[in-house]
């Protein structure tokens, strides 16, 4: 990674809760710094964050528990500092500096 | 992307959008219209009586806690005048209940609510764990699910409470909905999209508050409400047939968020066409009272599992139903043969042969309730399932001790 792509990292925090906790660690809070631009050049979306958590974050083999065929596994709802992501441009999303995203799992009972 | 405004009160930037009509909402609007959906679901079904003493089955997960939550807000809001109890079951899975458990024991305190817990080897002598020891972890929820339907009873009968409601919501009313027609088994079906469960010879009515309400909102609501709830999966392997059902239901969900409460409500259109099963549904479609379904037997489990389904076996499902709408053209209009038989004056209900479960053996219409001649639960057999698993795993366990 080159300086200046690290110069250029935003600052995020990632809450997991409804279960997906126990794939990152069995934590539920995550300060990450996520870096501005993805490969290609094109600024970080919430796609992008999901790809990140997945090869850098997640401790846990079952990746297919977070996401199925490249998207997040339906049943798990993300929240963009407290709203639907439907309302946000859902993938699309591009991750502003002191974002809070909550992925959230409805899929695991009691 | 400019915030959107709540379209309730338009002044406060919304943060839901609503799954079963899209609406976005801010959070204060959302979370009355939610209570207010549940109030309508109460007071249309007439699902409680003044003064009635109600066990809440709290297993410190999202939808009973969000149950007991909102009973208690909806309690003294309307005035219901319940005597609201929290009725937990200790299957006796090490790591997976006590852990839940004491989330309940905290709901207990938050809620003002007495708390009462039956235990699987108090009921039964046996835990969840031993019992797994003995026949290993296939099968294992049929024994989970018929002790806890028996347990949840004898835990009402116990505080003379006549009436048990739990958190199943719409996702899992549509997941068993979609279960009972892959299995072709209407009866069951029927049974399963009733409001209120048990006839008048059961001596406790089972009932879901939540039936209408999406797990989305319900796990929405738990988050904005900032409740304490319990969320981890059961040790033991989930049944891979719920868990496709579920896995199918969330990815239609992703496409067509109104498909979960079609799918409720066309399995109570379709209870309507099974003979001697009452449909359920709001007063407001017509009924006085909800009517009672006999018992559900759930057989199947706690309904609590996470499809963990391979996602080829998804795309597999997903594949057939794109070839099945290539296939719409060839049907025939159900609608349109039925309005027509309707005017040749064909009676409102027609007989319709009825499948029950999968062979002939079991092609009983309609159940007959008795008592088991073992414990005196009700069962429509002479031993109830609980005593004839019982009876398995202690000839079992006697083996093992010689």
């Amino acid at each position: 990674m080159s300086a200046a792509t690290e110069a250029a990292a935003i600052p995020i925090t990632v809450d997991f809760s409804g279960g997906l906790e126990m794939l990152f660690d069995n934590q539920r809070r995550h300060s990450v710094s996520l870096p501005a631009v993805d490969a290609s050049g094109k600024p970080a979306t919430i796609a992008f964050l999901i790809d990140h958590l997945c090869r850098t974050l997640m401790k846990d083999p079952r990746a297919e528990l977070f996401v199925l065929d490249n998207h997040i596994r339906p049943g798990i709802l993300v929240l963009i500092n407290d709203a639907d992501w439907e309302l946000e441009g859902e993938e699309a999303y591009e991750i502003q500096p002191r974002d809070n995203i909550l992925f959230v799992s409805t899929l695991h009972g009691g | 992307m400019a915030p959107a405004l709540c379209a309730n009160c338009k002044t406060e930037r919304a943060l839901i959008k609503r799954p079963k009509n899209h609406a976005k909402l801010c959070k204060a609007c959302f979370i009355a219209v939610f209570e207010d959906e549940v109030h309508h679901t109460i007071t249309s079904s007439q699902l409680f009586y003044p003064g009635e003493k109600v066990a809440i089955g709290a297993s410190g997960g999202k939808d009973s806690t969000v149950l007991a939550s909102v009973l208690k807000t909806l309690n003294e809001r309307h005035g219901y005048g319940l005597d609201l109890v929290l009725l937990s079951i200790d299957e006796g899975i090490k790591g997976y209940r006590d852990d839940s458990l004491e989330t309940v024991k905290r709901n207990a305190a938050q809620y003002d609510m007495p708390l009462k817990v039956v235990g699987y080897e108090e009921l039964y002598g046996w835990t969840m764990d031993q019992v797994v020891e003995t026949i290993g972890k296939k099968g294992n929820c049929t024994y989970c699910g018929v002790f806890r339907r028996q347990a949840l009873d004898r835990g009402a009968k116990m505080l003379e409470i006549k009436h048990v409601v739990t958190g199943h919501n719409a996702d899992d009313v549509a997941e068993t909905v979609l279960m009972n027609l892959l299995r072709g088994d209407l009866a069951r079906l029927s049974r399963s999209t009733s409001i209120v469960t048990g006839d008048s010879r059961s001596e406790v009515k089972r009932s879901k508050p939540l039936k209408y309400s999406y797990e989305k909102e319900i796990v929405l609501y738990a988050h904005h409400k900032k409740l304490d709830y319990f969320s981890t999966e059961c040790i033991y392997s989930p049944e891979a047939f719920r868990g496709s059902a579920r896995g199918l239901i969330k990815q239609l969900e992703r496409v067509r968020p109104t498909a979960i409460l079609d799918i409720v409500r066309s399995g109570e259109d379709m209870a309507r066409l099974v003979p001697g099963e009452s449909p359920s549904s709001c007063a407001c479609k017509g009924q006085k009272r909800a009517a009672m379904a006999p018992a559900e037997d759930d057989v199947g489990g706690c309904g609590s599992q996470n499809g963990r389904t391979p996602g080829n076996e998804m795309a597999a499902m997903d594949k057939q139903l794109r070839e099945n709408e290539a296939n719409e053209g060839l049907e025939i209009d159900v609608g349109k043969a039925m309005s027509e038989s309707k005017m040749s004056g064909s009676e409102k209900q027609r007989d319709l042969p009825i499948r029950s479960g999968n062979g002939a053996s079991k092609a009983v219409p309609r159940q007959v309730r008795g008592n088991c001649k073992r414990c005196g639960y009700m069962s429509s057999q002479d031993i109830c399932q609980a005593c004839m698993l019982l009876e398995g795993l202690n000839k079992n366990r006697a083996q093992i001790q010689i």
